[in-house]
């Protein structure tokens, strides 16, 4: 495990990558990525049990993490390769042709650290259980994680992994909903409301942990933790964790606008102005 | 020549679904990797044994197919060979982004298993019978598609696709027809297998059209019009080269499918034929409609995919040589 300073440099340096691979390719989500920094180096650097130099698909003997809302690549890549899956110098390659960072994450280029596509949504928790059930089979006691969005559990097929996961006692997998109330359209109150969605995971059978502060490292890093440690008894397990979209950047902060867009160049020096370079250096 | 097969009345009836039902029991005994995934149609799919027998491996995921074919895809990167089982029209159309997305574009070794596949289920009418799914799968990049024709080509087939890494999808289907292949017979997806020489027309037979074909050759042949008839049991990928061996010979080709003529086995066939070796061709499928209530007789007779289409056609393509 990275100390606490290594960790908060790490976050720095994603938000920077994040902003710059998008810039870069002049396309790609910027804002559910820097929403989400603080989630994905907590899991990757204080939580996870992996081996990034020999990656292998079944991953046994190592947790798993699905990435459901394939579209928030950027702090997918750069996490993976800041993990050491692959050389942080790949990263100007994001969406660029022959690139092995498609637009959304795949299997099929053969990146490290990746084992199923996602992008078209509501598709990866269906799979992360299916990976945690075969973890039981294998005996394996390591766990499975996955991230999804808000907005994605619009999607029907979420609710029957809800359903399948309480009713078979899933009880090795951690699920988490990046809850920043936000979607392509506007407001996820306004484009399709989620209601009291802790009470609904709860009426299905789920252990439900809040986390108010996600994008906080600590609280990341604390309620990982407390979820890791309700495992195992019957039952699957969500964070609903609370984050803002665009966070780090104060002109991405407080809508929905930057859900799908790429900053153009006086927008970026503001951005990495607000995010100054680190020891660990940009790729 | 006649193979056995054509000369044979074989009093053996049997659904094709009950040969995948007994190879999915061989196949739990002999490798612990394989699962089984059902969505509330393990007795449809004549999944019991195998889920009495291995229920640790068996996975009830009730009516979500949806979820399955994610849940199918996880349980392939855990290191396991999953055989997903419902109706075709369950397994393709109703899941197309699933199995898109998180089992082709995703390289998993999962197992589709579609029983119940065209018009000859019968009564349940058209919301069940799927006449769309070959075309659909087939378009996938990397998927293998395959329509065997009796129980014992079944099992072997669903044996094959065990061994073979990668997706795949397996189409059978609900009434019971003659047995009528070799149990022995060595199964090898996309080989097709020569049933009988002939010299004057090609009939290039899929599923359950095989043995209507069969039917109808037999006639033909007392007609005086000398049949070559090829099981064409993998759709894709395709053998090209036994079906442009034959139509070098034939000069013509009728293709049978119980399946909607566009997305066919008879449009995969036309591409190759354009591509190599143009002939005539005729088309023995469902000409681009939903199906109806009925017995499965009724229905391939009304639909034009019976025995009598097969010998309507063959004498209809003789003509445009």
């Amino acid at each position: 495990m990275r100390s606490v300073e290594e960790m908060r440099m790490l976050v720095t340096q994603t938000r920077r990558d994040i902003l710059r691979m998008v810039h870069a390719a002049n396309s790609g989500h910027p804002g559910g990525s820097l929403g989400t920094t603080e989630f994905f180096i907590a899991l990757y650097h204080a939580v996870l049990q992996y081996d990034p130099a020999h990656f292998t698909m079944d991953g046994k003997g190592e947790d798993l993490f699905f990435l459901s809302n394939g579209h928030i690549s950027p702090v997918y890549y750069s996490t993976l390769a800041r993990a050491g899956y692959f050389p942080i110098a790949e990263l100007s390659s994001f969406r660029q042709i022959d690139s092995r960072l498609q637009g959304h994450p795949t299997t099929h280029e053969g990146l490290p650290g990746i084992r199923i596509s996602s992008g078209s949504l509501g598709q990866g928790m269906s799979v992360a259980i299916g990976a945690a059930q075969a973890k039981k089979l294998n005996e394996d006691p390591q766990l499975v994680y996955s991230l999804h969005g808000d907005g994605e559990l619009d999607e029907g097929q979420n609710w029957e992994a809800i359903l399948y996961a309480a009713g078979k006692g899933v009880d090795n997998y951690i699920a988490t909903i990046d809850y920043n109330g936000r979607q392509i359209d506007g407001d996820t109150d306004a484009v399709m409301p989620l209601g009291n969605l802790r009470a609904k995971f709860e009426a299905f059978g789920w252990i439900v942990w809040d986390e108010p502060d996600g994008n906080d490292l600590n609280c990341n890093i604390q309620t990982l933790k407390n979820a890791k440690r309700s495992t195992g008894q019957g039952k699957p397990i969500a964070i609903l964790l609370h984050t803002e979209m665009g966070h780090g950047v104060d002109f991405m902060m407080g809508t929905h606008a930057w859900h799908g867009k790429a900053p153009d160049d006086a927008q970026l020096a503001s951005a990495l102005a607000q995010n100054p370079e680190t020891r660990l250096s940009d790729y | 020549m006649f193979s056995d097969c054509i000369d044979s009345n074989p009093s053996d009836k049997r659904d094709t679904r009950s040969g995948f039902g007994a190879a999915l029991l061989q196949l739990g005994k002999r490798d612990d990797r394989v699962v089984a995934l059902s969505a509330d149609l393990t007795g449809s799919l004549k999944m019991e044994a195998f889920a009495e027998a291995f229920p640790r491996r068996f996975f009830q995921v009730g009516i979500a197919e949806a979820h399955m074919m994610g849940l199918a895809a996880g349980l392939a990167i855990g290191g396991k060979i999953p055989f997903t089982g419902t109706f075709a029209n369950f397994s393709t159309g109703r899941v197309y982004d699933q199995i898109r997305q998180s089992i082709a574009y995703s390289g998993k070794n999962v197992k589709i298993c579609a029983s119940h596949a065209g018009l000859t289920l019968g009564e349940d009418g058209a919301t069940h019978q799927i006449l769309e799914d070959i075309g659909l799968m087939k378009m996938l990049p990397g998927m293998v598609v395959v329509n065997p024709c009796d129980y014992n080509q079944t099992l072997a087939a669903t044996l094959s696709i065990a061994a073979y890494e990668g997706p795949c999808y397996l189409r059978f289907g609900r009434p019971k027809v003659p047995v009528y292949t070799d149990a022995q017979a060595d199964f090898k997806i996309g080989k097709g297998i020569l049933l009988k020489e002939g010299s004057d027309v090609t009939i290039a037979a899929t599923g359950h059209l095989v043995w209507e074909s069969i039917l109808a050759v037999r006639e033909l042949e007392a007609q005086g019009i000398s049949c070559e008839l090829i099981n064409i049991h993998t759709i894709k990928p395709l053998d090209e080269y036994i079906i442009l061996q034959s139509v070098q010979k034939t000069g013509c080709l009728v293709s049978a499918e119980e399946h909607n003529y566009l997305g066919g086995l008879g449009e995969s066939l036309a591409g190759v034929l354009a591509r190599h070796f143009p002939v005539p061709q005729a088309f023995v499928a469902v000409h681009d409609s939903f199906g109806e209530s009925g017995t499965p007789e009724q229905l391939m007779k009304k639909y034009e995919i019976d025995r009598s289409a097969v010998m309507e056609k063959a004498r209809r393509v003789l003509e445009r040589k």
